[in-house]
């Protein structure tokens, strides 16, 4: 359990108020100047040693990723952009830091643009986030004044400009290489990697691209120490995490926790139980509608972290808790999710474009009860073949929570498409696909 | 990515107004002078703004001409992002969120209640004229569903009850306060003797 010294946002549902003079009151702002004077370097190795990892859904450590960014400046500008493009359903964390945690965000950006050497900062927020936006503007507006920003920033000698930018209702430029295209003014669809945009980013120009809860608890990992942040949780997944827990529960809420709190006592303490009390649970998806759910025994003991839940084969992600309960239909429930990522692809590679529709119209047909059994069988085949074959990550994201539902409600699927097929194949064909996803001996 | 249908009449031209031109100018000191292609999209939304929450075709062409980039680069990218409307919408334009959280709380019967009191398809204008309804997917207010987004406020925690009230405040004209319908602090727990919480 969290205590009260440890928790970082302390303003997460704006009890004390979210302007600059609030913000002071709880500590930001308090030392900037102390914490650049002591070195690029030392600001990097403090954040390897607090083994943070960053909170957009991947948890790649932020220390390295910014090691990663060229020691000097060559001919070509760095930049740093936080994204803030916030659309995994089930996820809404970024939010309440944009709107009440902004100076935690914006002392965060500058010391993290100092210690990958930029001089600009942009702010890529969904397009929906409007208020939140204006909201972040003002405070940004608030800390020029103070002179936190700008030329000479809190009288460190470093120049920093921040700028918003506004999305436009697609979830994929939540992937930092489609935020870049659309940040430059492109569709949003993601690039190939390598070269990653630690080297060629936003114009072609080195790139460091963090997630909002990253870039805001860096400030206070620098002011209480790496080992501070490093002892809350277990190693490599360290620190605390705003947890978003939604779905059928009796009181949805954000609420800050140290890594590796169990999901029961999330559930049970924090979001008032499971609507008809924890024996009606069916199923939770732990981290954000990309991730595969996991059923009820798994949710008695899992604990919420990076590597429990990928032992668990399921992952954090954003950490954005849905819970479903039995009064719900978890097939229709899926086929819904499905819809989401067929209507969020960016239609750039064709296993995950025509793939995501095929899950999809699979999906409904079997919580109609339509589909025969060899229909399941070919959804497990396509969420195989999108898996692993495209640009981004987004296959991974729409096969997998299909996946999940597969590993563990196949007797429910099984009970309710139960209908042969009206033109039965003699055999089965082998596909042209990579012979080692095939399991089947004929193939 | 979607489908969106282009407004059958297009007004012949389109022209920024003197103070969204200033506007423009500035949001283009934001980027360096040889990328003004990345303004394309806030550019998008000073055009929406100006024409009644909906782009023409004409817009399109005046924005790749004042950014110098071809026009098909300005359809590509207004018909790729759902915000931008291509085809009239309400005064007040409602859109649910339908994704699975806000579908698990309930969602269902906020489209239904769209479909009674504005119009029985998505992207029509009611009878009154100032209201259409879309779906929508996650809106990102995941702990405060089922909620809805009029314009550039966030509605949450409906129940069918008082979507109907916010649903008739504006067939009325007279939109009535975002924010929370269930009485509560953001996103903050709900306090109880037992769990220990700290006030929220």
């Amino acid at each position: 359990m969290l205590k009260e010294e440890d928790r970082i946002f302390k303003n997460l549902y704006n009890e004390h108020g979210s302007s600059l003079q609030e913000s002071l009151k709880i500590n930001d702002w308090l030392n900037t100047k102390e914490l650049i004077s002591k070195g690029r370097d030392w600001i990097i190795n403090e954040v390897k040693l607090s083994e943070l990892r960053g909170r957009g859904g991947a948890g790649f450590p932020t220390g390295i990723k910014w090691s990663f960014t060229p020691k000097t400046v060559g001919s070509r500008p760095h930049y740093l952009v936080i994204n803030a493009d916030e659309s995994e359903p089930g996820t809404c964390k970024d939010r309440d830091i944009l709107r009440f945690e902004p100076q935690k965000l914006i002392e965060g950006c500058l010391i993290s643009a100092f210690a990958v050497n930029a001089h600009t900062c942009y702010i890529y927020i969904r397009g929906e986030y409007f208020n939140e936006g204006q909201r972040l503007q003002k405070a940004i507006d608030e800390a020029y004044e103070k002179k936190f920003i700008g030329k000479n920033a809190c009288n460190t000698g470093w120049d920093l400009d921040i700028y918003i930018h506004y999305g436009a209702g697609a979830y994929i430029c939540g992937e930092e290489t489609a935020l870049l295209e659309s940040l430059e003014g492109n569709k949003g669809q993601p690039r190939l990697k390598p070269p990653f945009p630690a080297l060629v980013g936003l114009y072609g120009c080195p790139t460091i691209v963090n997630n909002v809860e990253t870039i805001a608890v860096i400030p206070t990992i620098l002011r209480k120490g790496g080992k501070w942040f490093a002892s809350l949780g277990r190693p490599k997944n360290t620190g605390t995490k705003i947890f978003c827990i939604s779905g059928n529960v009796n009181n949805p809420c954000n609420v800050e926790e140290e890594m590796g709190i169990p999901l029961k006592v999330l559930i049970e303490k924090y979001a008032g139980g499971v609507i008809g009390g924890w024996k009606n649970l069916q199923a939770v998806i732990p981290g954000g509608s990309s991730m595969p759910l996991i059923p009820k025994d798994i949710c008695e003991t899992i604990k919420m972290d990076f590597d429990s839940l990928i032992a668990a084969k399921s992952g954090l992600g954003t950490a954005g808790i849905v819970v479903i309960n039995k009064d719900q239909d978890i097939i229709k429930c899926m086929a819904r999710i499905a819809r989401f990522y067929k209507h969020e692809s960016c239609g750039q590679c064709t296993p995950c474009r025509e793939g995501s529709g095929w899950m999809w119209r699979i999906l409904e047909r079997a919580a109609k009860g339509d589909a025969t059994k060899e229909d399941i069988d070919l959804l497990a085949d396509v969420t195989k073949q999108i898996e692993g074959h495209t640009i981004c990550a987004f296959g991974e994201g729409s096969a997998w929570p299909v996946q999940g539902l597969l590993r563990h409600f196949r007797k429910e699927i099984d009970k309710r498409c139960f209908s042969e097929p009206v033109i039965k194949k003699k055999r089965k064909i082998p596909y042209l696909v990579d012979q080692h996803l095939l399991e089947s001996k004929d193939a | 990515m979607s489908i969106k249908k282009v407004h059958d009449e297009q007004p012949e031209s389109f022209e920024f107004s003197k103070e969204n031109l200033e506007a423009a100018n500035n949001i283009l000191k934001k980027y360096p002078p040889q990328n003004k292609k990345s303004a394309v999209m806030p550019l998008l939304y000073l055009a929406q703004k100006q024409n009644d929450n909906w782009i023409p075709l004409a817009a399109l062409k005046y924005i790749g001409k004042f950014l110098s980039m071809p026009y098909i680069n300005v359809y590509e990218i207004a018909t790729f992002y759902t915000m931008y409307n291509l085809s009239p919408v309400g005064k007040y334009f409602v859109q649910v969120c339908t994704t699975s959280p806000c579908l698990l709380r309930g969602a269902g019967q906020i489209v239904k209640s769209c479909q009674n009191k504005i119009s029985k398809n998505q992207n029509e204008i009611s009878k009154n004229g100032n209201c259409s309804w879309t779906e929508v997917e996650c809106l990102g207010a995941c702990v405060n569903a089922p909620m809805i987004q009029v314009n550039k406020d966030y509605y949450e925690d409906l129940d069918i009850k008082s979507a109907d009230k916010i649903l008739d405040s504006f067939l009325d004209d007279k939109p009535i306060k975002p924010g929370s319908f269930r009485n509560r602090n953001n996103t903050a727990p709900v306090k109880n003797k037992n769990n220990g919480i700290r006030n929220a």
